[in-house]
């Protein structure tokens, strides 16, 4: 096998104009523009996108992956954030 | 602060928790090693399918017989590596890498569908394949877009669009050739003569020899047994058939309408076996090409390295 094995990139497309742009997978190349030309060849054959992003993975810092992790607590107890934890009578207009 | 170690045993009760309630497992969840390598197993499987297939009807891009077929069979066999790239993609986020398994596929220690060390004869095959091969292909992965990985489940949900295209073009390649001449139609006869049993084999062995299909069951690998995916592939095919004019060789094929299904004949898992163990038509042929691809383009590879190392310096980051 070559040593000569591209980084790994991840992919972010915005879909059309207004939105953000999402991850969609990723892929390898040599460097930034090979990556965006591969992006393009690879995930919108189909005009899926108008925009891309690419990213070295190794560049991506990430949170733990488990959604019950305390790093996410936090925003667990503050309910208060939400509109819903305030009573408002029903016959108050446009609230 | 409460303790943020759950521990082996709160780990694989999480991970059993997400499966029952049906979400979806993320690439930096634990997971039991079964089920990464499971799931590895048959990502890589998939990838390297349709990597190799790619070449069955590569074959006859130069020999199409109008340009309208050659940009169709272009797009769909582009669509085909499209398709590998994603599935590799989703594999590298369970720990392999692309290099490990591009080895593993060279030098057959990974396998890839049987259906494609089948010869591809004439250019009927393309449409058959179309809508028999892709076909069962749908069958199988349409489910794979609820499967319990996040990342399988998204490729497959992008691929499974792609892949409507794939059988629609082959069908209504094949519906072309039957309005032609008999010459024609006995092309579209033949190759479905060739590809009915090896795509009803695409399934997998039946239930009853396939051991693996309860644990990947439960682990929301699978979503449904071979057995039951093979008579959903034959009740939809029978009667497009019927509308294409060809016939099924299967002279067991009948309605059966206490069962609500097709009965059709036994398959022959001696020929099967025969092909998964690489002695198909084409197993040598289609491996020799691919690692001759690969090397073909290790130069191109080193040269991009080189290329993006020198750029890095001239722009004073290196």
């Amino acid at each position: 096998m070559s040593r000569a094995d591209w980084p790994l990139w991840e992919v972010f497309l915005r879909g059309k104009r207004g939105l953000n742009h999402v991850h969609v997978g990723s892929l390898h190349a040599a460097d930034a523009q090979m990556a965006l030309h591969h992006a393009r060849d690879l995930y919108t054959r189909r005009n899926e996108g108008v925009s891309i992003w690419v990213v070295r993975s190794s560049d991506i810092t990430a949170s733990s992956p488990d959604e019950k992790d305390p790093f996410f607590a936090p925003s667990g107890d503050k309910v208060y954030r939400h509109p819903t934890f305030y009573p408002i009578p029903d016959d108050v207009p446009h609230m | 602060m409460t303790t943020t170690d759950p521990g082996p045993a709160g780990l694989a009760a999480h991970f059993d928790d997400t499966i029952a309630s049906d979400r979806r497992i993320e690439p930096r969840d634990w997971m039991p090693d079964g089920y990464r390598a499971s799931m590895i197993r048959q990502i890589a499987q998939h990838a390297h399918s349709e990597i190799i297939g790619m070449q069955p009807e590569g074959n006859w891009i130069t020999r199409a017989p109008s340009l309208r077929r050659k940009a169709i069979l272009l797009a769909k066999v582009q669509d085909e590596a499209g398709h590998g790239m994603y599935l590799y993609s989703a594999a590298e986020t369970l720990g392999t890498d692309r290099a490990e398994l591009t080895s593993k596929l060279v030098t057959a220690r990974q396998k890839y569908s049987s259906i494609f060390n089948y010869p591809t004869l004439s250019y009927a095959d393309v449409g058959v394949i179309g809508w028999l091969v892709d076909g069962a292909a749908i069958c199988n992965q349409v489910p794979l877009c609820r499967s319990s990985y996040g990342p399988y489940a998204r490729a497959m949900i992008r691929i499974c669009k792609e892949e409507s295209f794939h059988q629609r073009q082959g069908y209504e390649l094949l519906m072309t050739m039957m309005r032609g001449s008999a010459a024609q139609r006995e092309m579209v006869q033949d190759a479905t003569n060739r590809f009915w049993w090896p795509s009803l084999m695409m399934f997998g062995p039946p239930d009853a020899a396939s051991p693996n299909t309860a644990q990947s069951m439960t682990w929301g690998i699978k979503r449904h047994t071979n057995d039951e995916l093979r008579q959903r592939f034959v009740d939809m095919t029978v009667p497009q058939a019927d509308k294409l004019g060809v016939t099924l060789p299967d002279p067991r094929l009948r309605w059966n309408g206490a069962r609500g299904h097709y009965d059709f004949g036994p398959i022959d898992w001696d020929e099967f076996a025969a092909v998964v163990r690489g002695d198909g038509a084409c197993n040598a042929q289609r491996l020799a090409r691919r690692r001759q691809a690969h090397e073909d383009g290790a130069w191109v590879r080193e040269a991009a390295v080189a290329h993006a190392a020198k750029a890095a310096t001239r722009a004073g980051v290196a």
